[in-house]
């Protein structure tokens, strides 16, 4: 009895060391990452850097036309996305019968969307969009190339694609978290189905859809595989002006400024510094995304 | 008085399958007018199942299927042409567990008449509301904070609310699934208060496991069990000479 009780307590104690361990390797390989960068990069970081240009070959100047990029194309990828995504969690969720085997197969079709990896989706946009629907569009319209050419739009529903399943996922959580009381009791009213999705089942399932948003938009800014190929540049010298244009954006400029710099020396504080905004700006999304959560959650307890 | 009691629901033969096992066998009764109907019955015996065919709300169930009649003045409302949303309107509900919105008392109130487009009522919201919560027995103790959830009330409050917003959308018939199972006794006087005095106007099913409720709110009980209906009479004639054994052993708490 004596014995078997001291190994529980040994073993208990290496269990509570190893999942510790394991704890603090992630904690510390955080800091790492961000001691570095701040280390390479904080002295980079000023308002210049932030609103100018790259100059000589990237080894001068600052971002903006990567920052600005990327606002655009997450921008355009979000109103790809939400519609879609959202209306696609709707129809999973409050009509589609549970049981039926269409169900199960869009559902399982979502989930295993969600699992391929993000350069295939580059190169599905760059065939289906550039080659396939772009160049047919150009053929139809006539005109010289227009949408058969890497730009903005392509590469945001390209990002779109590839943050489907997230959206619907979120969505369809925060659905499945509005208590079914909730819609019995206003179909018992005489709403209609659709009154009470809006009216009712919606409004409590915003928050968990604006946190899976919020989620979408620090992936979409940081994502590269996808849109290498279908609309980023290397450097331009205006920034875009419509979809159809080329951009250059952050996680894209990141890339190029660590394999293709002329001179490795001057670039690296200048990516480390780029690379340090990018990840200020995805932890701080995430950070909005959890403050929103909180909140709203406390909020529903209260009932608004 | 007898005599002028008018038929309001009608059920012949009524049969609701729930896959294949029969939830309900053969359901023939007659719901009067202005009266309260207790069904009662032990768990499982498809009492909720039963009120909740007479505004289908069974309908949101995956593999349930009905057939017999169930005659709402004297129309089946599960033929073909009937607009369940029509239906509802009609035949307000409350449920076991308050369930109101995450909304203000106000809304919740006024939900039903906003979704229901009756220009007759939307003009007139505030009253509308105001009546309701009257009718309710719940405006004194809120008409203040109309503008506050209806989350921060007490329980009974909240049933009285949920009340109040099926009252709203002025039914004739209101079902009532174990209003007062999830509250305490001094709520659950009040909601029983509130049953009497809204039979005056309205049509009244309530379902019940308390059968000291049934026999002090209604006028006629309902027994049922398995999904069958054993006993059907005046609450009075129920409760103290049963012409059934099982409906006996039942009232005097033998099983169940």
């Amino acid at each position: 009895m004596k014995r078997a009780a001291s190994i529980n307590r040994i073993s208990d104690r290496i269990n509570i060391g190893l999942t510790g361990l394991a704890t603090v390797l992630i904690f510390a390989i955080l800091v790492v990452i961000l001691g570095t960068l701040v280390a390479g990069g904080h002295k980079v970081i000023t308002w210049e850097f932030l609103t100018q240009p790259p100059r000589e070959g990237m080894t001068k100047g600052g971002i903006f036309p990567a920052i600005f990029g990327m606002v655009f194309s997450v921008m355009i990828m979000l109103i790809a996305v939400l519609p879609v995504g959202v209306s696609a969690a709707i129809y999973l969720h409050e009509y589609a019968k549970p049981g039926h085997w269409l169900t199960k197969l869009v559902r399982g079709a979502v989930n295993n969307l969600a699992g391929v990896p993000s350069i295939v989706f580059g190169l599905f946009g760059l065939g289906f969009f550039i080659n396939f629907l772009g160049r047919g569009l150009d053929a139809s319209l006539g005109k010289e190339t227009l949408f058969g050419q890497p730009c903005i739009l392509w590469a945001a529903l390209t990002l779109a694609l590839l943050n489907l399943p997230m959206i619907i996922v979120a969505t369809e959580e925060a659905l499945r978290a509005v208590p079914q009381t909730e819609r019995a009791g206003a179909l018992a009213l005489g709403a209609t189905k659709w009154q009470t999705i809006w009216h009712v089942v919606l409004p409590q399932a915003l928050p968990g859809i604006l946190t899976g948003t919020v989620l979408v938009i620090s992936r979409g800014a940081g994502e590269v595989a996808p849109i290498m190929f279908t609309g980023a540049a290397y450097f331009l010298p205006t920034l875009p002006k419509v979809p159809t244009d080329q951009f250059m954006t952050l996680g894209y400029h990141i890339f190029v400024m660590s394999t293709q710099s002329p001179d490795i020396e001057a670039t690296v504080p200048i990516a480390m510094g780029a690379t340090l905004v990018l990840l200020s700006l995805t932890i701080a999304l995430n950070m909005v995304a959890v403050v929103i959560r909180t909140r709203t959650r406390k909020a529903l307890r209260r009932g608004r | 008085m007898p005599d002028q009691i008018t038929e309001r629901i009608a059920m012949a033969g009524f049969n609701l399958y729930y896959h294949a096992t029969k939830a309900l066998e053969d359901i023939s009764l007659s719901i009067p007018e202005r009266q309260v109907t207790a069904i009662i019955g032990p768990s499982g015996c498809g009492k909720s199942t039963l009120l909740r065919s007479i505004n289908r709300m069974n309908d949101l169930i995956d593999g349930v299927r009905v057939d017999g009649q169930l005659l709402l003045d004297g129309e089946d409302i599960y033929d073909r042409g009937i607009d369940v949303v029509e239906l509802r309107r009609k035949v307000g509900m409350v449920f076991q567990r308050p369930n109101p919105f995450p909304k203000s008392i106000y809304e919740n109130v006024a939900f039903g008449v906003r979704m229901g487009g009756n220009q007759g009522l939307t003009s007139k919201l505030d009253e509308v509301v105001e009546r309701s919560l009257k009718e309710a027995a719940i405006w004194d103790e809120i008409k203040d904070r109309l503008s506050r959830s209806a989350m921060e009330l007490s329980g009974g409050q909240q049933q009285r609310v949920c009340i109040a917003r099926a009252l709203a959308v002025e039914p004739e018939v209101i079902l009532m699934d174990e209003p007062a199972s999830a509250l305490d006794p001094l709520a659950t006087a009040k909601i029983e208060e509130l049953i009497f005095r809204l039979k005056e106007k309205y049509t009244i099913v309530i379902v019940t496991h308390n059968m000291q409720q049934a026999a002090r709110v209604s006028d006629q009980t309902a027994f049922l069990m398995l999904g069958k209906l054993i006993e059907y009479d005046k609450t009075s004639k129920m409760f103290t000479s049963p012409s059934n054994k099982l409906t006996e052993e039942y009232i005097t708490g033998r099983f169940g």
